[in-house]
């Protein structure tokens, strides 16, 4: 078994890698919840994590390179707009296809910029997001259990983790409690009801697709400039898959989705720690196995405990309005 | 909005959705600061203009055709198969099984071998997401994207810890036995006038071309095909004529993954001689474009094969030749699956201005 300090450790990394998946699925949820399917979270927030990353480096300031980070991944938000609303492409096709663009032209544009090998240059000082140290973090460290996990834990992150969590009832009050968040809910399910009472379809659709995009663009500057320091080709390395795996685990709610991300945050963790593992289940587990581990576990989440997932009625249907 | 005649909708959409594509695309070479005339003249000079370079376009064109056709028999049953990458890499692990087992006296003998090793091991890739899909309503994009990372760590693992020969440090398997090796074109008599010095496409491509046909006849001449493509189009109607989703969806990624992964005949067995890592290099993703481009059906597969044999090759070029990085065959890529799969309706809807006094003629 582990100790105390080590599972603090483990722990502190869940939170830290959950953090990018619960943005990229509060992300998908207002797409989801408002009929338009986006498997281009991915590419979204690699292209959030390009741009944050140059931005920062080319500026000093990390703020501008998120502000460059949600930028970039807005506009791709606006293009899956386009082709899946205005166009009423397949949104599934759409999604794939901007993952591929987003892919290719980060590093392309990293490399003209650059030239480090499709990279860009490592980020430090007021170029990353620094990790915060919560009031009385130090002075509570004394309180036996509770006091190290406010410490080691809850303490200590980049402003945008506090970002992400704080995004969680944020989501929940708008969903629940506003008249957008109603309306929302509605065109996702029933998009002709939306519009007989006289509310664009398209517009809402719209607004939510730009939530989406501010999201991701999140997700992807913490990305580049919390989790590691810079961009790096393929960075995201599908973890905006796997925030739409927990989005069906969290069956399009929000509290779930931070149980979910938190979920999928601890596999990743503990694929860092094969020493934690190897103590724990008593044999040496091969690295590529812990590679595929969050994989792995993200389909047998799939397949088996998710119970009926029903996602929003109107998914991925384009909407036609009837002449 | 006017309805296309059937030849603009063929050929037309596609041909305009490529223009559009290869605009932005020179929109990107401008700005990031290189010379769109300059790199279409690299790619065309480098892919197309020797016998050498066809050699290389049609090596690449050969593995997608496979993947290709994987995309579009899924397609038809209305599943989208993004897994044709790790299809393809499991693929390579079932042709380098069956090649390191025996001293194959003579590549006719490996080959069929090979093909069955490659079949099975794709297909057994794509049965788990099918399976899923069937029986447990996991979503196929998702599961199969899965499957793509688990298939590149588990090739990792495999060829590290098992296929490495003890005295070598490259992730990678000891070198076929000789049997194993198939013709290149530069080595079939007749052909050898034409490519005069050794290139990768060998005959696997005339398989390739085999398989093109058979795809059709499955699809369009057989009850199976039948029941693949009315599942396809509606499902309701499929059950009520008495198709059973749970077959069509297994039997239709059991083909589809077997398909991606006999691509690897052509890069494992035709080219590297031996299993590498990461050995399909992306092709199972060229799969969704070139279906996509070649409208589903196993002739426009093939010319969009060759397409994208011309782009990747020529991407190379570039790469070799130009400060313009070899990823920007991913965003073409990627232009093409957004111009021809999602934006498609845009495009008829402006093809729609130019018919529209005729269709209104006609009516």
């Amino acid at each position: 078994m582990m100790d105390y300090a080590t599972l603090l450790q483990i722990l502190d990394s869940t939170l830290r890698l959950a953090t990018p998946l619960l943005l990229a699925c509060l992300a998908g949820l207002y797409s989801e919840r408002s009929g338009v399917f986006d498997i281009g979270l991915e590419g979204k927030m690699l292209m959030a994590a390009m741009c944050t990353g140059a931005v920062a480096a080319l500026s000093g300031n990390v703020w501008i390179g998120l502000l460059a980070g949600i930028a970039g991944s807005m506009v791709f938000a606006a293009i899956h707009g386009v082709a899946s609303i205005t166009f009423r492409g397949n949104q599934l096709i759409s999604g794939v296809a901007l993952n591929f663009v987003a892919s290719g032209i980060t590093v392309l544009v990293a490399q003209s910029l650059f030239r480090q090998g499709g990279r860009t240059p490592p980020l430090s000082g007021e170029a990353r997001f620094n990790p915060i140290t919560l009031p009385f973090a130090d002075a509570a460290g004394s309180i036996p259990l509770v006091g190290p996990f406010y410490r080691e834990v809850i303490s200590g992150h980049g402003a945008l983790v506090y970002v992400a969590l704080l995004a969680v009832p944020v989501t929940w009050w708008v969903l629940y409690r506003t008249r957008f968040g109603l309306r929302l809910r509605a065109v996702g399910e029933n998009p002709a009801s939306v519009d007989t009472a006289g509310i664009s379809v398209v517009r809402l659709r719209y607004t939510a697709l730009a939530v989406t995009g501010l999201l991701c663009g999140i997700a992807g500057a913490y990305m580049a400039a919390g989790l590691q320091a810079g961009f790096g080709k393929e960075m995201t390395a599908g973890r905006g898959y796997i925030a739409l795996a927990a989005l069906i685990f969290a069956k399009w709610r929000p509290w779930y989705a931070l149980m979910a991300t938190l979920l999928f945050g601890f596999f990743q963790a503990l694929a860092l720690r094969p020493d934690v593992i190897k103590n724990t289940v008593g044999f040496d587990v091969p690295v590529p196995m812990l590679d595929a581990l969050p994989y792995i576990l993200t389909v047998i989440v799939l397949a088996g405990f998710v119970g009926r997932a029903i996602p929003p009625r109107a998914g991925g249907e384009p909407y036609v309005k009837e002449r | 909005m006017t309805t296309l005649p059937r030849w603009a909708d063929l050929i037309l959409v596609p041909l305009i959705s490529l223009l559009l594509a290869g605009v932005i695309s020179a929109l990107v070479i401008l700005a990031i600061g290189q010379s769109p005339g300059e790199a279409l003249k690299v790619m065309v000079d480098g892919a197309l203009g020797s016998a050498y370079g066809w050699g290389y376009t049609l090596y690449y064109a050969t593995s997608f055709i496979f993947t290709g056709l994987s995309v579009t028999v899924a397609f038809h049953a209305s599943l989208f198969n993004i897994g044709g990458e790790g299809q393809a890499q499991l693929g390579g692990l079932g042709v380098a099984l069956v090649c390191l087992a025996l001293p194959w006296p003579h590549w006719t003998l490996a080959l069929p071998a090979a093909m069955a090793g490659a079949a099975l091991f794709g297909a057994a890739w794509a049965a788990v997401p099918a399976w899923l899909q069937a029986r447990r309503g996991s979503h196929i994009v998702i599961t199969t994207i899965m499957f793509n990372y688990i298939a590149a760590a588990l090739l990792i693992y495999v060829l590290v810890e098992h296929l490495r020969p003890p005295t070598s440090m490259d992730p990678a398997s000891a070198r076929f036995p000789a049997g194993t090796s198939l013709p290149t074109l530069h080595e079939i008599p007749g052909l050898s006038l034409i490519f005069t010095k050794q290139v990768p496409a060998n005959v696997t491509l005339f398989v390739a071309l085999l398989a093109c046909w058979l795809v059709w006849l499955l699809l369009w001449r057989t009850r199976l095909g039948y029941a693949i493509r009315a599942f396809g189009k509606s499902e309701p109607a499929a059950l009520y004529a008495g198709i059973n989703p749970f077959r069509v969806t297994m039997i239709a990624m059991l083909i589809s993954g077997a398909l991606a992964g006999l691509m690897s005949i052509n890069n494992v067995m035709g080219e590297s001689g031996r299993l590498l890592q990461n050995s399909s290099e992306g092709a199972g993703f060229i799969g969704i474009a070139v279906a996509l481009m070649g409208r589903n059906h196993p002739v426009g597969v093939f010319l969009a094969a060759i397409l994208f044999g011309f782009l990747y090759q020529g991407g190379a070029e570039l790469g070799l030749w130009t400060a313009i990085p070899i990823e920007l065959r991913t965003v073409v890529q990627g232009l093409v699956i957004l111009f021809t799969g999602a934006l498609d309706y845009m495009v008829r809807m402006f093809l729609g201005l130019f018919f529209r006094p005729r269709a209104a003629a006609g009516g």
